[in-house]
């Protein structure tokens, strides 16, 4: 499959103000190959992909395609050489429907009719069928890629890059995209596959190079390597898996019955009759696919958003109809997703941030005005114990690192010590080593007889995790299930499979 | 080609930097304009920022007049600072201004001609009173309907005035005064005057209360936890609510805190330099405000200094009128200039300018 040479990337530099995204990064696609870049966020994946599509050149380094000289001074013409790319983040127009915004894509569109043929062939041809007539804005996100999968296959290239694609999809969808691409390879199409998810390396890619601060730090054949191996190659350190000390679950602390809450915004989902319970010491997983409502939840847990007072139970006592504040005073701490601009205020320092929601446990005012020594005490405790990255606390939140900022947060509320936790996408955007950190500190606080609930849509994080696992799909909470022995599979099935296209597979299960 | 990059964190700096570089430019641009209007800029600047000061001649009188003109700006724009910096837009200090100044100067008239300790105080209660009460109108239809409470507030001013000519030519027209529209001189009412406290100074009780109200306002933006929560709440105001701040609450607050020293603002003056009420009492302190505790950078020192700063050019523009004959017109927007100068270059804290020609060759 690896005969000839399609792409070959010589010696590519690319600097930026401040820091080196690429530096003498060189390697070769074949003809035929699915090519896996690897490496942390920040690692220059991001930088290199955009100059092989022409969306930034590069300093330094010379590219060839096919034999020939290749340096697309933009898009365009990247394509007309038969370099497409699928982006993390769709650009899609949601009051369209599918055949216009693949028109709107193309260089050359043809007529609408025609076009619409054409769809349906490629579509149904790769498995990844569409409905050309249907808008957008009623699609799922994997059908959504689909549409920007199509777009690309229509323009018939030769070199497909792919930028995180799995991120938005549950693993049925992923098993789905996966057949779609070994097919295109098999045609002789090559994939340069961009991702940090290891397991799909394995399962998908022929070759791999891997990054580490814009560097090529190794070559390897990912059916080769474990995992883990990989992810060493890509930190350059040795990871250590979460431990916990076994511990037998205590009575139940938190407890959410009947939890219903309109959205407060007009494209959130609304929350349905939502119900669990979560012992102290033991840690509860929610998956599911982002805008499936995890936001409502988490401000529903937070005390941003106020129900009935027994739909959210502390120790058995109502708490659903207070705020933020008197939550926190009784022992539920949280730490939402956004981690700008909701979990912290972009412009204030560090210090302020560890006022904001620590003011009330760690007794931070007297008589309404701040104690500001204890407030940069606690700070400065919560720097040092989560090995925040920062020239000092009187930083602004905004000019540390997402992974960093994150351990700022989490220690933030950790460091409270609360009996309960709630924490939304914990390790989202942060590196591996950081993500390692702060699971195992989650898990330290269930050790101590937290509850601890993590809403997550990194499936692999909550299998490392949580003791049990429940999905969160269009609103409704699934029976939380024990972790141990779930397959994929059944996560997959939990989560509500592959939309508008497994449902037959889901009754089958069932039958 | 100029390129525009955000810096990590504000630039400390270009924080106080900026209202400098914002009256140096307002200097350069408003030479240029008198310097079409056929004046000497040079001399028209000198009259605007230098006499008032320090010419000899017109001194004596000018200087007194900077505390009178400052104080009413401070007190207006510390009260509009808090909102501002919570998100909340009060642009009707004007009406509150107008509301207590009538509610104090009818406390006091309601006395009259009795002679006691208590009028003045009294009188204080009810300027502050009077303002807060004009402001809860848009912060309570914000609170329930939802409403702008910029528009609201704003066409609230023109209710004021409205209000004000009524008062002037009925309920608290002065009964001896022939007919003539306006209230009796409250300064010449000894226990409601506003007097000046030390001959040739200007002090009076509202100049006490401006310096009172910028310490107050710089521990509570400093030291206490409302300050902190005003500023979150405009920073981010979903972290606001993550911090358990409600946004209602923060609303009434900071519209009562501004709506309030506006009324104060307002009765210091009918009880003293205005001495009483008229038609055309108001002289727009309550819009000039804004103007000041932006140039302040919503601080209350800056604000003190800006509040000083844009009072001069009041005083400074009243001289170059009557000396230099320059239309009244090109005083204010002399004045407009350096808010937008300000709101210009006030882009410079955030962002740093690259030539990139210049980064290409660094390296």
């Amino acid at each position: 499959m690896t005969g000839d040479v399609l792409l070959s990337i010589e010696g590519i530099s690319k600097s930026y103000p401040g820091v080196k995204a690429n530096d003498d990064v060189s390697f070769r696609i074949g003809a035929g190959e699915v090519h896996a870049l690897l490496g942390e966020n920040g690692a220059g994946k991001s930088t290199l992909v955009k100059m092989i599509y022409g969306l930034v050149k590069p300093d330094e380094g010379r590219m060839t395609l096919r034999g020939a000289t290749y340096a697309p001074g933009e898009p365009r013409e990247a394509r007309s050489l038969g370099v497409a790319m699928v982006f993390q983040h769709f650009s899609l127009f949601d009051a369209l429907n599918v055949a216009e915004n693949v028109a709107l894509g193309m260089d050359n569109p043809p007529p609408m009719r025609e076009l619409a043929g054409r769809i349906r062939e490629v579509s149904e041809g790769y498995g990844l069928p569409l409905d050309p007539s249907r808008l957008v804005g009623d699609l799922s996100a994997g059908e959504r890629q689909r549409v920007e999968i199509v777009r690309c296959l229509l323009q018939d290239p030769k070199l497909l890059i792919m930028d995180e694609p799995t991120s938005v999809l549950t693993p049925q969808e992923v098993n789905i995209l996966f057949g779609t691409l070994r097919q295109l390879a098999a045609e002789g199409t090559s994939i340069l596959y961009i991702s940090h998810k290891l397991e799909e390396i394995k399962a998908l890619c022929d070759e791999a190079t891997i990054l580490r601060r814009g560097k090529v730090v190794g070559t390897c054949t990912p059916r080769e390597k474990s995992a883990r191996e990989m992810a060493e190659m890509m930190v350059g350190a040795t990871l250590n898996a979460p431990e916990r000390a076994a511990a037998e679950p205590g009575p139940v602390a938190l407890t959410v019955s009947g939890l219903s809450v309109a959205s407060p915004s007009a494209f959130g989902t609304s929350l349905r009759a939502i119900g669990f319970e979560v012992r102290q010491g033991e840690v509860l997983g929610i998956g599911g696919v982002a805008g499936n409502g995890q936001d409502e939840l988490m401000l529903a847990l937070s005390g941003e958003i106020r129900t009935a007072p027994d739909t959210v139970k502390l120790h058995g006592r109502g708490i659903g109809h207070l705020g933020p504040n008197e939550r926190r005073k009784d022992g539920v701490c949280t730490a939402p997703e956004e981690r700008l601009g909701h979990a912290a205020a972009p412009d204030m320092s560090l210090a302020e941030n560890a006022f904001l929601s620590g003011s009330v446990r760690k007794h931070l005012t007297k008589n309404g005005f701040i104690d500001w020594t204890g407030t940069r005490a606690f700070a400065e405790d919560v720097v040092k114990t989560f090995d925040v990255r920062t020239p000092g606390i009187g930083t602004a939140a905004r000019a540390l690192s997402g992974g960093n900022l994150q351990k700022f947060v989490l220690g933030r509320e950790i460091m409270q010590e609360p009996e309960v936790i709630v924490v939304n996408q914990p390790t989202w955007g942060v590196d591996a080593a950081a993500a390692a950190f702060i699971r195992q500190a989650l898990l330290d606080r269930a050790s101590a007889g937290a509850a601890v609930v993590v809403i997550s849509q990194d499936i692999d994080e909550i299998m490392e995790i949580a003791d049990r696992f429940a999905a969160l799909n269009e609103g409704r909470l699934s029976e939380p299930v024990p972790t141990q022995g779930l397959t994929i599979d059944q996560i997959g099935l939990m989560l509500g499979g592959a939309h508008g296209m497994h449902e037959a597979e889901v009754h089958h299960a069932h039958s | 080609m100029l390129i525009l990059e955000r810096r990590p964190t504000p630039s400390r700096f270009w924080a106080w930097g900026t209202p400098i570089l914002a009256v140096i430019l307002t200097m350069i641009a408003g030479g240029l304009m008198f310097a079409i209007l056929g004046k000497d800029p040079f001399e028209a600047i000198r009259t605007i920022f230098w006499d008032p000061l320090f010419n000899a001649q017109f001194a004596a009188y000018s200087r007194p007049q900077l505390l009178v003109k400052a104080a009413p700006l401070i007190l207006i724009a510390i009260g509009l600072s808090l909102g501002f910096r919570a998100g909340i837009w009060n642009i009707g200090a004007e009406g509150q201004y107008i509301m207590g100044a009538i509610c104090g100067a009818a406390v006091g008239l309601a006395f009259y001609p009795m002679e006691a300790w208590f009028i003045f105080p009294l009188m204080v209660v009810a300027g502050a009173l009077g303002g807060l009460i004009w402001a809860m109108i848009p912060a309570i239809l914000k609170t329930q309907f939802r409403t702008n409470e910029i528009l609201v507030s704003l066409l609230l001013v023109y209710v004021a005035e409205n209000i004000l000519a009524s008062m002037s030519l009925g309920l608290l027209r002065n009964p001896e005064g022939g007919g003539f529209p306006g209230s009796r001189n409250l300064g010449q009412y000894p226990s409601a005057a506003n007097h000046e406290l030390i001959a040739g100074t200007g002090m009076h009780w509202g100049v006490v209360a401006a310096f009172i109200t910028v310490i107050a306002s710089y521990i509570l933006l400093q030291r206490h936890i409302l300050g902190f929560q005003i500023k979150l709440a405009g920073q981010a105001p979903r972290a606001a609510r993550f911090a358990g701040v409600s946004p209602n609450r923060l609303v009434i607050l900071c519209m009562a805190m501004s709506g309030g020293l506006a009324g104060l603002a307002g009765m210091f003056e009918v009880a003293g330099p205005a001495g009483q009420i008229s038609i055309d009492f108001n002289v727009g302190y309550g819009f000039t405000a804004i103007i000041v505790a932006f140039l302040g950078r919503l601080n209350p020192v800056g604000i003190l200094l800006a509040g000083l700063l844009m009072a001069l050019t009041y005083i400074g523009g009243e001289l170059a009128q009557f000396m230099l004959g320059l239309p009244s017109a090109a005083i204010q927007a002399f004045q407009g200039m350096l808010l937008f100068f300000l709101l210009a270059v006030d882009l410079l804290s955030n962002y740093r300018i690259r030539v990139p020609l210049l980064i290409k060759e660094a390296r």
